[in-house]
């Protein structure tokens, strides 16, 4: 019987990209699309928020997909099946609305291919058809196909440079799908912040619904500190417990992107912090450091 | 704290007559001084040593009727436990005093003594009240450094147990009575760690967090048990926890910051106090690196607000080597709900105090950080609602502060969470707090028990406290007898 918390399974998707089986039967019961969770590795640790990309509530796991980034994310990239998280909470968020809407599009850009994994899930098993979109910069970075053809009717794949399914990015072809096939009911797009941008803009000019699920710096997760603050349609929102998902016409993403940069210097110094410290380990311990600057 | 008790001296004080205590001065504590401490986190005031405790205590003239008893929202018997350090007894003094308080280093440090057990001093009458704050504390922490720290006897087991949510000042209180009265106890916290605002929010220099873990400790070697990373209302409901416990008791604090609403707050660099104060407090931020979260460095910061938590949020900015602090308060100091003492220590760490003043917005740079705060001067007009005199703004008088972080700190609501994921839970639709019977602590949800910040609204730790010491006593008469439609809690 795995402990709470221990992950099961570390997998390499993608050049960076790390999809981990994490055992949390508790949340792995509860947890809805849209929802995420929030998780910390060490006494010392940061809190970091990740989408939850599936669960499985029989065996009580979560997979989660990340991307070694910063210091947190790159020190999980080296744990180990039997490691255990220091604190993994969750789930929290508000969940999808799921409804039969008819035609959905969903659109995963990059690591955001994860988290539109469950949603896609839950617009399908709602009677929808699901057209999923997915890009990326290259092939490599085209994750969860498989799993998200098994949540889809269709997908299509695009990347920058053609490497992989068609050239261009997921704005072209949901102009393409959209002029050739009419409007869809319903566009989710997650990604980058500036996709999620043009993808709003794109869908505003056809006046397609349209949902996003937003990322940005978190601490509690709960409602408590409001680092989360997203304006929305000129309101002030908390996208830990308001979202992350909102209505994408509505969304100031200019803000959002400012916001997400706030710490960007002192994410850098964490990193070499982090490796220094991981080196000075090497040297003593013989296990290769993570973090390659 | 280690210094040797001298009995001659006792013996003295212990024979001296009432109209000789009442002449004894009011005994100072030592602490660091302002140009030291303003860069560091450590404790400010440093406890009292053994023999000025004494000489302290020696100045209770014993009344026959003690009214200061009557000031304390949880009602500790002070004058037995400062008869006890009067007499050189220590260990009987925190016997006496975890009676009735089980986190004596925290009220010690963290209580508003002067408006309340001191405020009701008889010796306070005539010159200077005891130092029942003090007092405490040095009991709490001679405890705690002699390693003499007892774990109180629990009942016999009822076979009833009891979910608490939140593990702050309420939740932590009514584990403990429960536990006293046999109970079973879970504690469900959202964080990673205990002790609520005493952890995320008080900081390190007026409480520090190995002071809130010892006292934790006690509550866990009771028998209570802690679930952390546990937000009920997304993981479990209420009513899953009504299945599992023959009642609950909801103390989830006013975890809600709120904001002006004004122009810019959401650019880079405006914090809630909530989230700078839970970056440095909880998360370590003032070690970043070697902590992996960070905060602002800052130069220039502003503090908006004029209560304990916009103290103890400049008085940080400060330890985090800003150059310059500003605290902006719309009314004058007369009117700050601050604690006189953390007025006067942020003012000797050299904390700006810009009175009558409010922020009107901030601006920006490109890259959406914050870079200055325009303002308004402001005079006080007719006395308001709160029986203050209300700040009127004077026309034409906007002009603009420099700054590179803002931390804003009217005030926090309840959080919504738990209340909007509960049917059946009445929550004031104004305030958003839990409606809760303040004679019974029982909500309008059978077998819900609420208190603290959540029932109230923010509030103090020690109020928390009395509320989960009446909420025990309520939850233990709802296990005993069945009976939910009380008015009022039998004595």
């Amino acid at each position: 019987m795995p402990e709470n918390n221990e992950i099961l399974e570390n997998t390499v998707l993608a050049e960076k990209v790390n999809r981990y089986l994490v055992y949390a039967p508790r949340i792995a019961r509860k947890r809805k699309a849209g929802e995420f969770v929030l998780l910390r590795l060490s006494e010392q640790g940061e809190r970091i928020p990740l989408t939850i990309a599936d669960a499985d509530a029989e065996a009580g796991t979560l997979t989660l997909v990340v991307q070694a980034v910063g210091k947190t994310t790159l020190e999980m990239s080296a744990m180990k099946p039997g490691d255990r998280l220091l604190n993994v909470v969750g789930p929290l968020g508000a969940a999808t609305h799921v409804d039969r809407f008819g035609t959905v599009v969903m659109i995963g850009g990059g690591i955001g291919i994860a988290p539109s994994h469950p949603i896609a899930q839950a617009m399908h098993a709602a009677g929808n058809r699901v057209i999923s979109i997915l890009g990326a910069r290259n092939r490599s970075l085209i994750i969860m196909e498989e799993e998200m053809r098994r949540a889809s009717d269709e997908v299509i794949v695009t990347t920058d440079d053609g490497s992989y399914g068609r050239k261009g990015l997921v704005t072209d072809v949901l102009r393409e799908l959209i002029q050739t096939r009419g409007k869809p009911d319903l566009v989710v797009a997650i990604g980058p912040v500036i996709m999620m941008k043009f993808v709003s803009r794109l869908t505003q000019e056809f006046a397609i619904r349209t949902v996003v699920s937003l990322n940005p710096v978190m601490v509690d997760g709960t409602g408590m500190c409001g680092g989360c603050r997203v304006t929305v349609g000129g309101k002030t929102k908390f996208a830990c417990v308001d979202g992350p998902e909102f209505d994408g016409h509505a969304v100031d993403f200019d803000e959002l992107m400012k916001r997400q940069a706030f710490y960007r210097e002192q994410e850098q110094e964490a990193l070499q912090h982090y490796q220094h410290e991981c080196k000075l380990r090497e040297g003593a311990s013989q296990v290769p450091c993570p973090v390659q600057l | 704290m280690e210094d040797a008790l001298d009995p001659q001296e006792v013996k003295r004080l212990q024979g001296l007559k009432p109209k000789d205590r009442i002449k004894i001065p009011r005994q100072k504590m030592p602490e660091q001084a302002p140009e030291v401490r303003r860069r560091n986190f450590k404790e400010v005031p440093l406890g009292l040593p053994a023999m000025t405790a004494i000489l302290e205590a020696n100045r209770c003239i014993q009344c026959k009727k003690p009214t200061c008893i009557d000031g304390c929202p949880v009602v500790i018997d002070i004058p037995d436990f400062v008869a006890r350090i009067a007499a050189g007894d220590f260990l009987g003094g925190i016997r006496s005093l975890k009676g009735t308080n089980m986190l004596p280093a925290i009220c010690g440090r963290v209580c508003p003594q002067e408006e309340q057990c001191e405020n009701r001093c008889v010796v306070g009458k005539t010159g200077r009240p005891v130092a029942i704050g003090r007092l405490e504390r040095f009991l709490a922490d001679w405890e705690r450094e002699q390693g003499k720290v007892e774990v109180p006897t629990v009942g016999a087991p009822t076979g009833m147990s009891v979910g608490v949510v939140g593990c702050g000042p309420a939740g932590l209180t009514v584990a403990i009575d429960l536990r006293r009265y046999g109970h079973d106890v879970t504690i469900y916290e959202a964080l990673h760690a205990p002790g609520g605002v005493l952890m995320y929010g008080i900081p390190e220099f007026r409480l520090p967090k190995r002071i809130v873990h010892a006292e934790v400790d006690v509550v866990r070697r009771m028998g209570v048990k802690i679930e952390y990373d546990f937000v009920v209302g997304k993981l479990d409901g209420v009513d899953d926890l009504l299945r599992r416990h023959d009642a609950v008791f909801l103390g989830t604090g006013a975890g809600l910051p709120w904001f002006m609403e004004i122009p810019g707050e959401n650019l880079c660099g405006v914090y809630s106090a909530n989230e700078f104060l839970t970056r440095v407090n909880l998360m370590g931020a003032y070690d970043f690196p070697r902590a992996g979260t960070p905060v602002a460095r800052s130069r220039n910061v502003a503090v908006i607000g004029g209560g304990n938590v916009a103290m103890d949020s400049a008085r940080t900015a400060q330890r985090l080597g800003a150059e310059k602090v500003y605290l902006i308060y719309r009314r004058s100091e007369d009117e700050m709900p601050a604690r006189e003492e953390e007025i006067e220590h942020a003012k000797e760490e050299g904390i700006e105090l810009v009175l009558l003043t409010n922020p009107l917005r901030y601006l920006g740079d490109e890259k959406g950080r914050v870079t200055a705060v325009e303002c308004q001067r402001m005079e006080l007009g007719a006395p308001d609602a709160s029986g203050r005199r209300k700040p009127m703004p004077v026309p034409g008088s906007e002009y603009r502060i420099p700054v590179d972080t803002v931390v804003v700190a009217i005030g926090n609501g309840p959080n919504p969470l738990l209340p909007s994921a509960t049917p059946g839970l009445r929550v004031d639709p104004r305030k958003g707090t839990i409606h809760t019977n303040l004679d019974n602590m029982r909500t309008s949800k059978k077998g819900v028990f609420a208190g603290g910040d959540a029932a109230i609204g923010a509030a103090t730790v020690i109020l928390a406290m009395g509320h989960g010491r009446r909420a025990a006593r309520s939850i233990h008469h709802w296990l005993a007898t069945g009976v939910w439609e009380i008015d009022v809690l039998p004595a």
